[in-house]
């Protein structure tokens, strides 16, 4: 077992050393070093502390695994009742492009029931084989019975690296799978890079964003990843599907779940600006309240939410549960395009942390310029009637 | 009904830099709290027990001073705690830690339900709780943002699913990770604080696991390394766009469609 040795002699300063270690698990009592549990090897009192003073041993090397009997970049398909979900073709561009780097084929696992006339549709996004296990028991996901699959995948075709959309399903399934294969399974990444030894350069946030860490499973086959939607680029659907699909058999036997599926309710639309990836945000901007159906249909068109600020909902044009701010709802959409709102102190700490933020107004003093990345100095009226113009003939929202 | 709650604690906060020049993760004080989304799996825990009678006991995996987060269970409602404390199993990865603790619950007892939160806020990954249900073999449910009800043997639950909700009936025993939406938590009482203060709790080392196979555990037992962190490359920016409002609008939309708000 690798361990840290403290050679207390060699260290000068023991508080400063003590102070390296991030997690603190460094003690210092009277001059003297020690570590405990809290120590996660991440080996930077080593690196940074004063020579010789930390030392890592790795008391034996754990044997080397044969590689290159583990083939190809396998990608699990996710849907609802055979309707794809996006970030599956996402993942095959994604795979398509690793599996060039070191010339081998991407696989698709499809499981389901009632599924196999859309496994075609995988082969023209790239996927080399798709293997499909088509059973009348898997029509629900079952955690237990999919996973069982997963298993009979992994051991028949024995992938080097498997991508997993990180959706309700993925997210649950993916570490089942992995913990069942002893393998690492890197949650949420946002880069994907593949060496010529088929180790998956895997780069994810942490510490909710504030650093970013690369990661490999050096020594363990399949390597798992999950990946969120939105994050890598679909390719484009191509005419030429030259791969081939194939049926993944598996016994009753293990299909069996010690979970039933009781029934299924649709949820009603989310119509809470809490949750809503875009809003669109009205302000004083906006001169009668019939304007507002302008920005509805913007929101519409990118699948998002209105929304307003405190002036709107006073004169009673906006439901109260709508209003950013300080005194409304803080929210932090991917993408918040604020519409005549001049910007105060309290609307936008409400709003601040959304990733893209666009603000339109035609005052260019407005303080929302200061906060926004994209500083739009126009009159609403004149622009967005041109944008959901050009988005209604340009394309439709993802 | 035996109720465990797997808990974490956490840094009080994940406003972390990294020095540019040395690469060493700066960290404003060392504060640490509970895990929130652990409150939420606590309360379950605590309201299933209010129903159906039972206990809850609580569970974390860390350093000796992570046996501050179960003195909060404590001052919660939980009823007995223990604490998984080794150097061995330090610099454990996602699979290492689901070893350790499946195998400091199954020294634990047996249990009838499993809640854990959804995720932590330090690792934020949301899968040690499916882990440990594969390695302790049991069926497990993720997203739960409702209990319906418990029967002889199994419980009712509903999972948020992206487009509905699944209900679902597991066989005990089982594991479930929440949703922050299912309840409420409730404030730890200060005269509970007062009464479970000095407390005896259960502290399991290696030699208590059931699997004495040094390579399965920490750092060693772990099949991902971490090669080096950096900063978030900040893709922040302002910018100023100008033209006529039908530039404008063709400007904005190709912000859109490129940053994948637009489809084409």
């Amino acid at each position: 077992m690798a361990k840290l040795l403290i050679h207390q002699e060699k260290i000068t300063d023991a508080k400063a050393l003590a102070m390296i270690c991030p997690f603190g698990a460094m003690q210092e009592k009277d001059g003297r070093l020690s570590i405990n549990a809290g120590c996660r090897m991440c080996r930077l009192c080593e690196k940074k502390g004063p020579k010789g003073a930390i030392e890592y041993v790795e008391d034996k090397k754990a044997p080397q695994i044969d590689k290159t009997k583990w083939r190809g970049i396998a990608v699990y398909v996710d849907h609802v009742d055979g309707s794809i979900h996006p970030v599956t073709y996402e993942l095959l561009g994604k795979a398509k492009e690793l599996a060039g780097k070191i010339k081998q084929p991407v696989y698709a696992l499809f499981i389901g029931s009632g599924i196999k006339h859309k496994a075609e549709e995988l082969l023209h996004y790239g996927a080399d084989k798709v293997y499909i296990c088509d059973k009348s028991q898997l029509e629900y996901f079952k955690i237990e019975a999919y996973t069982s699959v997963f298993e009979e995948f992994i051991t028949k075709i024995k992938p080097a690296a498997i991508l997993v959309g990180a959706t309700p399903v993925g997210r649950q399934l993916a570490p089942r799978v992995a913990a069942r294969f002893g393998t690492g399974l890197t949650a949420d990444c946002t880069i994907l890079d593949i060496k010529e030894n088929t180790d998956l350069v895997q780069i994810r946030p942490a510490f909710g964003g504030n650093i970013m860490a690369e990661i490999l499973t050096p020594n363990t086959r399949p390597q798992m990843a999950t990946v969120r939607y939105k994050i890598m680029d679909a390719p484009k659907w191509s005419d030429t599907a030259t791969g081939t699909v194939h049926e993944l058999a598996i016994s009753d036997e293990k299909l069996k779940s010690r979970i039933q599926v009781l029934g299924v309710t649709k949820k009603p639309k989310e119509k809470t600006i809490d949750g809503a990836d875009v809003i669109v945000v009205a302000g004083r901007g906006i001169k009668k309240k019939d304007d507002l159906k302008m920005l509805e249909e913007l929101a519409d068109l990118l699948g998002g939410q209105t929304a307003s600020t405190r002036p709107l909902v006073e004169a009673g044009w906006m439901d109260p549960k709508k209003q950013i701010g300080l005194s409304g709802r803080t929210v932090r959409p991917k993408l918040i395009i604020t519409c005549g709102v001049s910007g105060s102190v309290q609307f936008v700490a409400g709003m601040n942390h959304a990733d893209t933020i666009f603000a339109i107004n035609n005052d260019p003093k407005a303080a929302i310029f200061k906060t926004a990345n994209y500083a739009v100095k126009a009159d609403i009226y004149d622009v967005i009637p041109e944008l959901i113009q050009k988005i209604k003939t340009g394309g439709k929202a993802l | 009904m035996k109720i465990l709650v797997c808990i974490k604690q956490v840094p009080g906060t994940n406003k972390v830099e990294v020095d540019e020049k040395t690469g060493v993760l700066k960290r404003n004080g060392t504060d640490s709290k509970m895990n929130p989304y652990d409150l939420y799996a606590l309360e379950t825990g605590l309201r299933l027990k209010e129903k159906y009678g039972g206990t809850v006991s609580v569970i974390t995996m860390g350093p000796p001073q992570a046996k501050a987060v179960l003195y909060e269970a404590f001052a919660m409602g939980a009823d007995n705690g223990a604490l998984i404390t080794d150097r061995k199993f330090g610099g454990a990865d996602v699979l290492a830690t689901s070893r350790t603790l499946s195998q400091g619950i199954r020294r634990f007892g047996s249990f009838d339900v499993i809640l854990c939160g959804l995720q932590t806020t330090d690792g934020d990954t949301a899968q040690v709780g499916p882990e440990v249900a594969e390695l302790l073999d049991i069926p497990s449910v993720c997203n739960v943002q409702r209990i319906e009800k418990a029967e002889q043997g199994s419980i009712i639950v509903d999972m948020d699913m992206p487009h509905d909700i699944e209900t679902i009936k597991a066989a005990f025993p089982c594991l479930l990770t929440v949703k922050k939406d299912i309840c409420q938590p409730r404030l730890p009482s200060y005269l509970r604080k007062q009464q479970t203060m000095k407390k005896d709790i259960d502290i399991y080392t290696f030699s208590d696991m059931e699997d004495k196979d040094e390579e399965k555990y920490g750092l060693t037992g772990s099949p991902t390394s971490v090669q080096r962190i950096f900063p978030p490359i900040s893709d922040k920016v302002q910018e100023h766009l100008e033209g006529t409002s039908r530039e404008l609008a063709q400007k904005i939309y190709a912000t859109l469609k490129q940053k994948k708000f637009i489809a084409g």
